[in-house]
């Protein structure tokens, strides 16, 4: 038993140092270090299934440089493009890069970089799943640091989406002498931070670009941990492991917030809360669609479910977004519901019956939500049988048209174009539309194209304002995004929910 | 455990690991999810998806794909993951090594506590102890490995901030180790603090994991033990003299294991499969949390690539498990 008896005493001796053995992680006031809530899958923001996860992007902008970049209200500003515009006859496009960009190794960034970037983003070899935008980018001059492209068709969300997600550029030399999988182990940008460290699934760590053209960030380090546990997140802030944290239960948030130390910004972000209706069974009758609408006491949900850190809202776009209209309304009025569903024959006693599918978890309070939902339906005369399935079920449903005539969705638009929330969303011919009807596609088909921006925006207005008047869709609140911080820092939170910690300052 | 029986469970275990790559294959195929859908964004015609599709060759009939991926498993090619875009035997080797040090950190613990606790209840009989143990081992049982995980966590790590509660290092460190075996790797070189620094984020989740392993098999152990002292040898082995600490590791442990390896063997696959839920919980960088992170996403190459894993290892264990009776029963080797 000499094995037996050496793995005891190994294990007691072991547990003795270990406890003896003083805390290695010691406050370091040039280190920032964020708990962050996802795993970065891959370091190529142009291609694949990560560089549309817009929660993944915060690292991403930290590393590299975008095109055009957002101030933390939504409003766009240069990136590494200073100046970009279309032609009068919408036919092509002029960008001008900015002359003191450099690429982590030193070397400028250059004109061929941005082409190369823009030819490989269209290339539909290359998997880059924004192919639909930059395929039409077409044959490319250069005048200096000036780039002429001419276009397939005019698309006014082009330069919104250089912005958004995988507008980057990358260094053309660099990535065709590493390659893909070189890229992968030793990714290099042009952004402020620059990598020193990647475990995967275990944390990043960055480390201050002194040549970055723009202003230096207050933090010579930066690590993000990945901590996809929520209750892992807060005993990170709450221990002191680590500076900044984000998603934390609103419970949780509230109860931090209040403890010495530790702070907490809050702020509406662009995620909007939702309820997909599919024109199918009882959701064909007007009736039934807008008594669902009117029932639902938004207000009440975000209180009392969310502890208020959410807003109700009655269209697609949220206040920040370019074709708000705070003029749409959409009123609680169960009164005004049950008259609706009598008109129909419907009541408490023959009720409206269908199902509504959520996920559990995937959103703060998404099932909890659709629960109280259905009991104030369940009030007027609807009887709607929950369905829960997971977020992959959820987009395999939407793809194929087949969801259930009610479901509970969460829709991201960072960059706040309509053409990216009702557009996508409303659109029937999009894979991501549930409602497929002529007459809102006749009013959104046109508004692809529009040349003329206010037209566009107004023409979207209109359409948000018939979705509304129609009850085509049930939007519900717009997400709040908690962050909670240490006390010395100084957060400033991005709308588009980003955690950047360019944007971090020490107090 | 001669060498012909060794080689006929090796060639046995080849049909089991066709079953599960059959059963696994195509069940990650009609549970709901596409891959492909999730990555859909929005704006892309029925082409763009179809495109995408073909891409990762999920257009062509579940059959077709089967054989393809079955041609190129044996050689030795997993095909490449669709969310992290990169070969997924060299990821899947790559994260191992963290969830092998995790387990088998747990193991020596749940060994070290079970000899412990179990002599210690055999050792005191008729006295308080036996009791305690039996409280102990039932509390260790009772509660699962992520709740323990938890207490450590609020108790270790937040309440008394001792022990770090995410990651496999330091991110802070710098280190030059070439291999992912971090702790074997830092011993070897015999850079302890390094190797300290490791055992300090690696310690709440192996206990953790160690400890339901624990409760059960040292009820088994002790009962076994209590069993054993009841045989013809060991009262002889009282007549000659020899004290009862003696005795109990000298003569009546090893016989008292048999029982409790098969036991013990059976728990260390129920402790693999825990390592998915500790590692998610304490942001460890294995391949449980690697296989939350590919289910989430409907990796299907990765997700059939880390089954796969699970399954070879839980063959090892199992042959290891057969050898170790050999090893503790004389009778079976001349079998």
């Amino acid at each position: 038993m000499n094995i037996l008896n050496l793995i005891s005493r190994s294990m007691g001796a072991l547990l003795v140092l270990i406890c003896i053995s003083l805390p290695t992680q010691a406050a370091d006031d040039d280190t920032l270090t964020i708990a962050y809530n996802v795993n970065l899958p891959s370091w190529d923001p142009t291609v694949g299934l990560s560089a549309v996860n817009p929660t993944i992007q915060s690292i991403y902008k930290s590393v590299f440089d975008q095109y055009i970049d957002q101030n933390p209200d939504l409003s766009f500003k240069p990136g590494l493009l200073t100046d970009w515009s279309w032609s009068d006859d919408k036919t092509s496009i002029s960008m001008t890069l900015r002359e003191n960009a450099f690429w982590h190794d030193g070397t400028p960034v250059t004109v061929e970089d941005v082409m190369w970037s823009l030819e490989r983003a269209g290339n539909p070899d290359t998997g880059n799943p924004i192919q639909f935008i930059w395929g039409k980018v077409g044959e490319m001059t250069a005048d200096g640091n000036t780039i002429t492209a001419q276009m397939a068709g005019y698309d006014p969300s082009l330069f919104p989406w250089m912005a958004f997600l995988t507008g980057y550029i990358l260094p053309k030399n660099y990535f065709e002498k590493v390659g893909a999988e070189g890229f992968e182990k030793a990714p290099m940008g042009s952004g402020p931070y620059m990598l020193d460290a990647f475990e995967r699934d275990g944390f990043v760590r960055l480390k201050r670009f002194d040549q970055y053209w723009g202003d230096a960030p207050a933090f010579e380090t930066v690590i993000f941990k990945f901590v996809t546990d929520a209750s892992s997140r807060v005993a990170e802030i709450e221990s002191g492991s680590s500076d900044i944290t984000i998603e934390v239960p609103y419970e949780q948030f509230d109860r931090l917030a209040a403890v010495d130390g530790i702070n907490g910004v809050s702020t509406p972000v662009s995620d909007i809360g939702m309820i997909f209706l599919n024109d199918i069974e009882v959701m064909e009758d007007a009736n039934v669609r807008k008594a669902a609408a009117h029932a639902i006491n938004k207000p009440v949900i975000v209180d009392r479910l969310l502890r208020g850190y959410g807003v109700p809202i009655d269209t697609l776009q949220a206040p920040e977004y370019m074709a708000y209209d705070d003029s749409i309304k959409v009123a609680y009025d169960p009164e005004l519901a049950s008259e609706l569903l009598a008109k129909s024959g419907y009541s408490k006693d023959n009720p409206a019956k269908f199902k509504i599918q959520t996920t559990r978890g995937f959103k703060p309070k998404d099932y909890e939500m659709v629960q109280a939902i259905v009991g104030m339906w369940r009030k007027i005369g609807i009887e709607a049988e929950i369905e829960v399935y997971e977020i992959a079920k959820h987009y395999e449903l939407r793809a194929s048209d087949t969801l259930a005539p009610a479901a509970f969705y969460n829709w991201g638009n960072s960059i706040g174009d309509p053409s990216t929330s009702t557009g996508f969303a409303m659109f029937g011919p999009s894979p991501h539309s549930t409602w497929d009807t002529e007459d809102v596609d006749g009013m959104i088909g046109p508004l692809w194209g529009e040349a003329d921006e206010a037209k566009r925006i107004d023409g979207y207005k209109k359409v948000d304002a018939y979705i509304a008047e129609n009850a085509y869709v049930i939007p519900l609140l717009q997400y709040v995004q908690p962050i909670l911080h240490r006390e010395g820092i100084s957060v400033t939170p991005h709308v588009a929910n980003f955690v950047l910690p360019q944007l971090v300052t020490k107090q | 455990m001669s060498l012909k029986q060794f080689l006929q469970r090796l060639l046995l275990a080849l049909p089991t690991l066709f079953g599960v790559s059959l059963v696994v294959f195509f069940l990650m195929r009609v549970v709901p999810g596409d891959p492909i859908a999730m990555m859909t964004p929005p704006g892309a015609t029925e082409a763009d998806v179809a495109q995408l599709r073909a891409l990762y060759g999920l257009d062509k009939p579940i059959i077709t794909q089967y054989v393809i991926w079955l041609g190129a498993l044996f050689q030795g090619d997993l095909g490449t993951s669709i969310s992290l875009r990169q070969d997924v035997f060299s990821l899947i080797l790559e994260r191992m090594p963290a969830t092998l040090e995790l387990a088998f950190l747990s193991t020596m613990i749940a060994i070290a506590l079970c000899l412990i606790l179990s002599l210690a209840g055999a050792y005191f009989r008729d006295r308080i102890i036996p009791r305690a143990v039996d409280a102990i081992a039932s509390t260790a049982q009772a509660v699962p490995d992520f709740l323990w995980g938890l207490i450590f966590i609020l108790l270790l790590g937040v309440a008394w901030p001792l022990f770090p509660i995410s990651g496999r290092i330091n991110p802070r460190l710098d280190h030059d180790l070439v291999s992912q075996f971090y702790l074997f790797e830092s011993l070897i070189k015999l850079d302890f603090s390094l190797a300290l620094e490791l055992l300090r984020h690696l310690l709440l989740p192996a206990i953790a994991l160690a400890l339901p392993m624990t409760g059960i098999v040292t009820r088994l152990l002790k009962v076994s033990l209590e069993e054993t002292w009841k045989q013809d040898y060991i009262t002889m082995a009282r007549a000659r003299g020899f004290s009862r600490w003696y005795i109990l590791r000298k003569e009546a442990l090893r016989n008292a294991l048999i029982p409790t390896v098969t036991l013990g063997g059976v728990q260390l696959t129920f402790l693999l499969g825990g390592t998915v839920l500790i590692e998610k919980l304490f942001s460890y960088p294995g391949i449980g949390n690697m296989a939350i992170g590919a289910v989430i996403q409907r990796d299907l190459p990765l997700i059939q690539g880390l089954i796969l894993t699970f399954a070879v290892m839980f063959i090892v264990i199992n042959l290891l498990i057969d050898l170790s009776y050999s090893w503790l029963n004389p009778r079976m080797r001349h079998g």
